[in-house]
């Protein structure tokens, strides 16, 4: 009859470290590259922890490349029809364009999402912190985790926060008697709006996740993966809506 | 090849030339991979072990040729499109206003005066011999002539403006050669010179509803004193219409 | 020889999954399975579709039992659903999506894809996608009656004409999901080939169909986003109000619409910028595994890979820029037409040069004639027949007679979809023994490759002369009120005879694919651990592999006494 041990905490997590038990770094620790520590050398799927967070990585980006081209589309369309009128009955040429007044919200909205990016790279950068991981990996306490969460949060609240502002937005344009079927620049205006809000939408989601998993999640690989590739969609988020912005605001 | 309808426009002449040209280069070129293809399958020498660099050779040598015979038809099919299409029609071209509704063609002649009246969309009304919607307290919509089939005199250039009410309808005529889509929103542009008299189908080649196969019309190429004669008569049943 | 060969992803014959197994499963193989089922189910009703088409075509008066005459929506109706099945659902489901399933992990050497619940999500919607577009046959007034290319007005207002209301909701739909899935089922296969693949295995010496799924799946998620963009529009004008491609001025059946704003350009555009990179998506997985087979079959290397790499390449690169020779005749800027005539000619280039090395590699060795090979000589043949006359339709003075007429009927059906499903049968005679652990009988894949060639070259061939001879595409009827087409009537006859010729020659495949699969059938043969004597690793008796060799060591280049040096073998042989 073996005698059953009761495993210190420490021990488990250290158990659970991973992949090939590498810790999640871009160099090895060890700093004189001693042993037979080649990763590169093993089999896909056993090339330590980067290997994984860089698939995901591309995944996301590819994703994103698509999600970039939905986009370029929409504002192609946006260019076709602000330089495209139509030629009415009595054969003269009707420019039906008429430029959006932007609701001034719009500009807090932006230095929002702006400013939003600023504090979900902090956060990211907080989980690839080397020390910090390496007491994380270690299992000797989650200093990564503690300073990641604030930022998180606070992204996450001022992801709200632009989501709010352009609803606003929404509205005081709907007060003007602008819809969605009011006229072109319309139609282009909530499109766009639409489409990227129900991108942010599906952002704050993700980052709900990456707070939970942050908590939750056991190795130190997929709390950086769910926090990595969660920054990376936010970046891009923000990215095409400062193209959209200037878009909508300069060049109508 | 007689698979093409026979030819009744000036342009018809050096596009039959060049597809013709075209098909039969393209046909023995066909005719060769194919047998090449039949020879691997029949003729099975042992293959030597060492790769040969003949044919390779060869290989980077049709495709130099290939690339010449694409530069040429580049260059022969642009000529074409550049004489077509690169320039306004000339100041004496007879104007005719094609329209596309679901599945009819209509013709307009702006009459004497040279000169489309307006039209509205409101007025639109086939039922009341006003399909194109005319609009009657334009004096220069008074003289237009609407036709249900398109006459043009032989040896004149002809500008069309293609229009469409509903939806994107094709405006082909095989013996002129011509083929171009009318666009709602968005008149466009097509000349020609017909210079063969006779009669061509007009049909519609981009589907446009439960109708497309039978949105057909007719083109009727007439001698230039035939023409006007024709003219004349539609323009006095104009008049006579009058209000 | 074992008697149930299994492969290193521990995938026995196929058939021996129980359902629920399958139904939540993430194994690739199995996904490649239920991907194949989609595909045959979509090509069998897409078949039948056709053969309604040539029937009413022929024989106008002839009644369909259980329905009656077809009234010319039906018939534009059946066309639509004809090239919407078969593009989407069977020429992008089987080479983009079954084939990377089962070989393209085993391919790069890796156990698993990158993502199998994404990979798994994306059958899933395919599915649905397809289910929604059949349903579309049930709802009031039937399936949309506006092509697969949709164009509007016809398409964005429900007035315009049967099946154009709920139809074209349910039509649109189903592109919308299909979309979703095939950039998702890209994203991971972009992420498999470049995160996944076994050590030593270097860009250089990936096989070309990995080199071809790489850019196939780079195309669809470009071309899908567009798609997916330019569906979310059209819908916004049918429901939301709004007028993208809705101009002003509509009058339909003489009652003016409300005013729009919009230009149907911009959905010829966008339709079309995502319509000829879904034509490479649909080929380039088929030139790929032409490649392989050729050189497996003369047991020669493929001469030229690196060739043939930037070929691949460059068709994808290009592939980008064409779109605007679809609509030389929609009345663009001429300069325009210049310059989409120019990128074509150029995006003929890269193809000829793949075509031309094919050809060579056929005389470099002694080709092994099996069912596998034969297809893809008939690959090769359409493949020929159907592009030499795309530079004739690249000359927008010549595709000014030539749109939209029958001639270009003929030329995508052999470039696209002959080539295409001779390349599919290629490859489900070739990677058969994969799922089976037996080969497919060859005398029945002889006899089902000659009279499927000789067949599809019976029906499609004569319509070029149909198309130079003037006929549109979409016409219901030969005889209309003005035209009669009648010198056609043989011609039209004689391709209705053949279609039919080609659609019985699948039933020998459908026997050969079931028939073969028993265990102690007399149709096929055992298969062996690599029946084909192939170098690439979906052959591979291990998993974990370190990879030391090129892609394609045949003959000499092997150097060794067997004439062929796997890429799981060491580098140097004791």
């Amino acid at each position: 009859m073996p005698a059953t041990f009761t495993r210190h905490q420490v021990e488990t997590e250290r158990k659970d470290t991973g992949y090939g038990g590498k810790p999640p770094l871009d160099r090895r620790p060890t700093g004189g590259g001693g042993g037979d520590d080649n990763w590169d050398s093993r089999p896909s799927g056993r090339r330590g922890p980067r290997e994984l967070l860089i698939r995901y990585r591309l995944a996301v980006l590819s994703g994103l490349a698509g999600d970039f081209v939905f986009f370029a589309v929409l504002v192609s369309a946006f260019f076709v029809r602000q330089t495209s009128g139509h030629i009415d009955p009595t054969d003269s040429y009707v420019s039906d364009w008429h430029p959006l007044a932007v609701p001034p919200i719009l500009w807090i909205n932006t230095a929002i999402l702006l400013l939003s990016t600023v504090t979900m790279e902090t956060a990211r950068r907080q989980l690839f912190h080397e020390i910090d991981i390496m007491e994380e990996w270690l299992g000797l306490g989650r200093p990564a985790v503690r300073r990641a969460a604030p930022w998180l949060i606070a992204t996450i609240l001022l992801g709200v926060a632009f989501l709010a502002g352009q609803w606003i937005a929404w509205k005081q344009l709907a007060q003007q008697g602008l819809f969605f079927s009011t006229d072109p620049n319309s139609h282009f205006f909530y499109l766009v709006t639409g489409c990227h809000g129900i991108h942010l939408a599906l952002g704050i989601g993700a980052l709900l996740f990456a707070l939970v998993a942050m908590f939750r999640l056991k190795k130190v690989e997929f709390r950086q993966i769910a926090v990595d590739c969660t920054a990376w969609y936010w970046h891009a988020m923000s990215l095409f809506w400062a193209f959209l912005f200037v878009l909508i605001v300069f060049f109508q | 090849m007689d698979w093409l309808p026979p030819n009744g426009a000036l342009h018809g002449i050096a596009l039959d030339r060049l597809l013709n040209i075209n098909l039969a280069l393209v046909f023995w070129i066909f005719v060769a991979a194919q047998i090449l293809l039949v020879l691997a399958l029949v003729w099975r020498p042992r293959a030597s072990a060492k790769p040969s660099r003949t044919l390779l050779i060869l290989d980077y040598a049709a495709l130099a040729a290939f690339a010449g015979l694409y530069l040429w038809m580049l260059v022969s099919g642009h000529r074409l499109w550049a004489a077509r299409r690169e320039s306004a029609s000339p100041s004496n071209a007879v104007k005719v206003e094609v329209t596309g509704v679901q599945f009819q063609w209509y013709f307009r002649y702006p009459g004497p005066d040279g000169q489309y009246g307006r039209t509205a969309p409101t007025l639109v009304s086939a039922p009341a011999g006003n399909p194109l919607g005319l609009d009657p307290t334009d004096p220069r919509s008074r003289d237009d002539i609407v036709s249900a089939i398109l006459v043009l005199p032989a040896g004149q250039p002809v500008d069309l403006t293609l229009r469409a009410q509903d939806v994107i309808h094709g405006f082909f005529i095989p013996g002129m050669r011509l083929k171009q889509d009318a666009i709602p929103g968005r008149p466009g542009h097509l000349q020609f010179t017909p210079i063969a008299t006779g009669d061509y189908p007009i049909l519609c080649s981009q589907v446009c509803g439960l109708g497309h196969a039978r949105m057909q019309s007719r083109l009727r190429v007439v001698s230039p004193p035939d023409y006007n004669r024709w003219l004349a008569t539609r323009e006095k049943i104009v008049e006579a219409n009058a209000p | 020889m074992p008697q149930k060969f299994k492969t290193h992803q521990g995938f026995g014959p196929a058939g021996r999954h129980s359902l629920s197994r399958s139904l939540f499963t993430t194994e690739p193989r199995t996904l490649a399975i239920l991907y194949l089922y989609l595909g045959l189910l979509a090509v069998t009703i897409g078949t039948l579709l056709s053969l309604a088409i040539r029937i009413h075509r022929t024989w106008p008066a002839w009644s369909f039992p259980f329905y009656g005459v077809p009234r010319p929506e039906d018939y534009l109706a059946l066309v639509t659903m004809h090239g919407t099945l078969m593009i989407f659902y069977v020429l992008t489901v089987v080479p983009q999506s079954a084939f990377p399933n089962l070989v393209l992990p085993a391919q790069i050497g890796a156990t698993r894809m990158s993502f199998p619940r994404l990979n798994a999500a994306a059958f899933w919607i395919t599915l649905a996608s397809l289910l929604v577009l059949l349903a579309a046959f049930f709802v009031p007034q039937g399936a949309p009656i506006s092509g697969w290319t949709s164009y509007p007005p016809l398409s964005g207002l429900a007035a315009a004409g049967p099946g154009q209301g709920a139809g074209m909701d349910f039509w649109l739909v189903a592109i919308t999901l299909f979309c979703f899935a095939s950039i998702l089922s890209s994203i991971n296969f972009l992420a498999t080939i470049f995160a996944r693949r076994a050590s030593g295995l270097t860009f250089g010496r990936l096989p070309l169909t990995v080199w071809s799924w790489l850019v196939s799946s780079a195309l669809t998620i470009i071309a899908f986003s567009v798609l997916l963009a330019a569906a979310a529009m059209l819908l916004a004008d049918r429901h939301c109000g709004t007028s993208f491609f809705l101009p002003s001025g509509l009058v339909l059946n003489g009652i003016p619409q409300p005013a729009g704003t919009g230009s149907p350009m911009l959905w010829l555009h966008l339709f079309w910028f995502f319509g000829h990179p879904e034509v490479y998506i649909v080929v380039l997985p088929g030139m790929g595994l032409a490649s392989s087979i050729l050189a497996n079959f003369t047991r020669r290397p493929v001469p030229a890979y690196g060739l043939m790499v930037a070929s691949t390449l460059l068709i994808g690169f290009l592939g980008l820029g064409v779109w605007g020779h679809h609509i030389f005749v929609s009345g663009m800027n001429p300069y325009a037409g210049t310059a989409f005539g120019l990128t074509t000619m150029a995006i003929a280039l890269p193809s000829s040069a793949e075509i031309l090395t094919w050809l060579v590699m056929l005389f470099r060795g002694r080709l092994r004639i099996t069912t596998p090979a034969l297809f893809i000589l008939g690959f090769l043949s359409f493949f020929i027949a159907g592009g030499l006359t795309g530079p004739i339709l690249a000359q927008p003075a010549l595709d000014a007679y030539l749109h939209n007429t029958f001639f270009v009927v003929a030329h995508f059906h052999l470039v696209m979809a002959m080539a295409g499903v001779f390349s599919i049968f290629a490859g489900i005679y070739y990677w058969y023994p994969l799922l089976t652990g037996r080969r497919m009988s060859e005398t029945l894949g002889h006899i089902h490759f000659w009279i499927s060639l000789i067949a599809a070259y019976g029906t499609f061939f004569p319509m070029h002369f149909a198309g130079l001879a003037g006929e549109p595409r979409h016409y219901a009827q030969l005889a209309g009120p003005v035209t009669s087409f009648a010198n056609l009537i043989p011609v039209e006859r004689g391709i209705t005879w053949s279609a039919f010729l080609l659609a019985a020659a699948q039933i020998v495949f459908i026997v050969n694919v079931f028939l073969s699969a028993r265990p102690a059938s007399r149709l096929g043969a055992q298969a062996g651990a690599n029946p084909w004597q192939a170098t690439t690793l979906e052959w591979s008796p291990t998993a974990h592999l370190t990879i030391s060799n090129g892609p394609y060591q045949y003959g000499a280049a092997a150097g060794r006494k067997d004439d062929f040096l796997p890429q799981w073998a060491s580098k140097n042989p004791v």
